[in-house]
């Protein structure tokens, strides 16, 4: 039996074709998963997601703790209410999962992880922080609305009069009454996380509503994070592969050199062989859309796309693929019997709402 | 409410036909599939004198998230393809019964028409 978000009702009523996704109900569009799209690159839109599973971490070991569990480092927090991003590895260098970790106050973090690994991830952090001072407690009690693009700021400092958040870094947050803000999200847009108690999550997103902020559907979610080069766990990276060969190298902390994370013993012997396979994108002309699973052909050997889909902003085909490393920029993708030929580029494929210079012939 | 031409006929995999003068079947996808599928962006057509069997993927469309076959509602050869799709494969959201055709077959048995569903049946169909 699949879950309701504490939004479920709001969805109904505005006519969205729901999907289960990851054990929860939740909508894949409301109407137009393009007009979703282009409402946050151009405007402001926003989305449920409270699946996304929250955990709090206290105790006086719990800086200790995360030293531990991260293969970031939660002492590059400089103050309160900054985040890091980074992965949970395991000891061979997999990724359990991706997270953002904010530090509330000295003793108290805050994570959030995806709803597709909760279980796991909650028993390996059980595990893993046995032997510290920290206690680990899932807040399923909070809602999660991220609202999205270039308008996105303003619309959330008026509705809950609150000017801080228009002057707050990126991965900071606070806290505003009930909500704690984050300036945040999974688009490459401008925009914040609101995580807020269930009960009022309702009449904020009508409030939001009201104010012309688009809702936008799992479908929009996708297509915006692939366009701005977002890793989605399951597909780009899961236990099979490591940071250093998901784009994610730039997460790993391995200084202070003392420091023990989980996995840092496989990442360090990886780096000292060669990390043979890197995720790239990729831009096809026309001739179809690459999917998940499909084969690339390189010059180096063959590689797999691991997200694709039309980008609504290049309008073209895009995809993410893990190729070897030595791979040189011009591949084929094999498509139903036929081959397309592709442009390796650098992600993302789109910053501040426009294609990145030069990823387009003009 | 999806829209049901009542002189179209339906295959249960929510493609029309329609029967033309020269005895051409016209092929394209219903209102309520163009709305399953969302914004389309991508269709790639059978060729042109190419031999299509009833049942059979003969086509594909794409939205933003998922590729889907068409199959062919006849068997027979194809006459035409709607090639204003290659620019602008959003028609068929917008004129799924129109402009927004998919290709055109000579059917090696007419009789195979009278297998498809009627208006009133598709809708049934669709309900359950």
């Amino acid at each position: 039996m699949s879950q309701k978000t504490p939004l479920y009702d709001e969805h109904m009523e505005a006519g969205a074709r729901m999907v289960e996704f990851a054990g929860w109900q939740l909508p894949i569009r409301y109407g137009s998963l393009v007009e979703e799209h282009h409402a946050v690159r151009r405007h402001a839109g926003m989305f449920d997601v409270s699946h996304m599973t929250v955990v709090d971490i206290e105790g006086a070991g719990a800086r200790d703790a995360l030293r531990r569990l991260l293969a970031n480092d939660v002492d590059k927090i400089r103050e309160p209410g900054q985040a890091i991003y980074g992965c949970m590895l395991d000891e061979r260098g997999g990724i359990i999962d991706d997270l953002i970790t904010y530090r509330l106050e000295d003793d108290f973090y805050r994570m959030v992880v995806n709803a597709a690994t909760r279980a796991g991830d909650l028993a390996w952090m059980e595990r893993q922080l046995a032997d510290f001072d920290a206690k680990v407690t899932e807040r399923d009690d909070l809602a999660m609305i991220a609202v999205q693009g270039p308008e996105a700021i303003d619309h959330v400092v008026e509705l809950l009069g609150a000017p801080d958040v228009a002057s707050l870094k990126p991965f900071r947050s606070l806290v505003q009454g009930d909500c704690f803000v984050a300036r945040t999200g999974y688009t490459g847009e401008d925009g914040c996380e609101i995580i807020l108690p269930n009960g009022i999550a309702p009449e904020l997103w009508r409030k939001l509503v009201e104010r012309g902020v688009v809702p936008c559907g799992l479908g929009a979610r996708d297509s915006l994070r692939l366009e701005a080069g977002l890793n989605l766990y399951g597909q780009d990276m899961d236990r099979d592969t490591t940071p250093l060969e998901s784009n994610l190298a730039w997460t790993v902390a391995f200084q202070p050199s003392d420091r023990d994370f989980v996995g840092r013993e496989a990442l360090e012997q990886q780096k000292s062989e060669g990390v043979t396979r890197q995720l790239v994108g990729l831009v096809l002309g026309t001739g179809g859309i690459p999917r998940q699973g499909v084969r690339v052909v390189t010059d180096a050997g063959d590689g797999v796309v691991t997200s694709g889909g039309f980008s609504p902003t290049l309008e073209r085909p895009v995809a993410m693929a893990r190729i070897p490393q030595a791979a040189g920029d011009e591949v084929i993708v094999e498509l139903r019997g036929r081959e397309l030929p592709a442009q390796v580029v650098k992600l993302p494929f789109v910053r501040n709402g426009k294609p990145r210079e030069g990823l387009l012939p003009s | 409410m999806s829209d049901i031409p009542s002189e179209l006929r339906f295959a249960e995999t929510h493609e029309w036909a329609e029967l033309l003068e020269d005895g051409v079947v016209r092929v394209g996808v219903s209102d309520h599939a163009q709305e399953q599928l969302g914004d389309l962006v991508f269709v790639e057509l059978p060729e042109k004198g190419e031999e299509i069997t009833r049942g059979e993927a003969c086509a594909v469309v794409e939205s933003v998230k998922a590729a889907s076959d068409i199959y062919a509602p006849l068997t027979g050869e194809v006459v035409s393809v709607n090639e204003a799709l290659n620019d602008s494969p959003e028609t068929v959201n917008n004129d799924p019964y129109g402009d927004g055709w998919l290709f055109t077959v000579k059917p090696s048995d007419e009789g195979e028409l009278d297998q498809l569903m009627d208006a009133d049946a598709y809708a049934e169909h669709i309900e359950e």
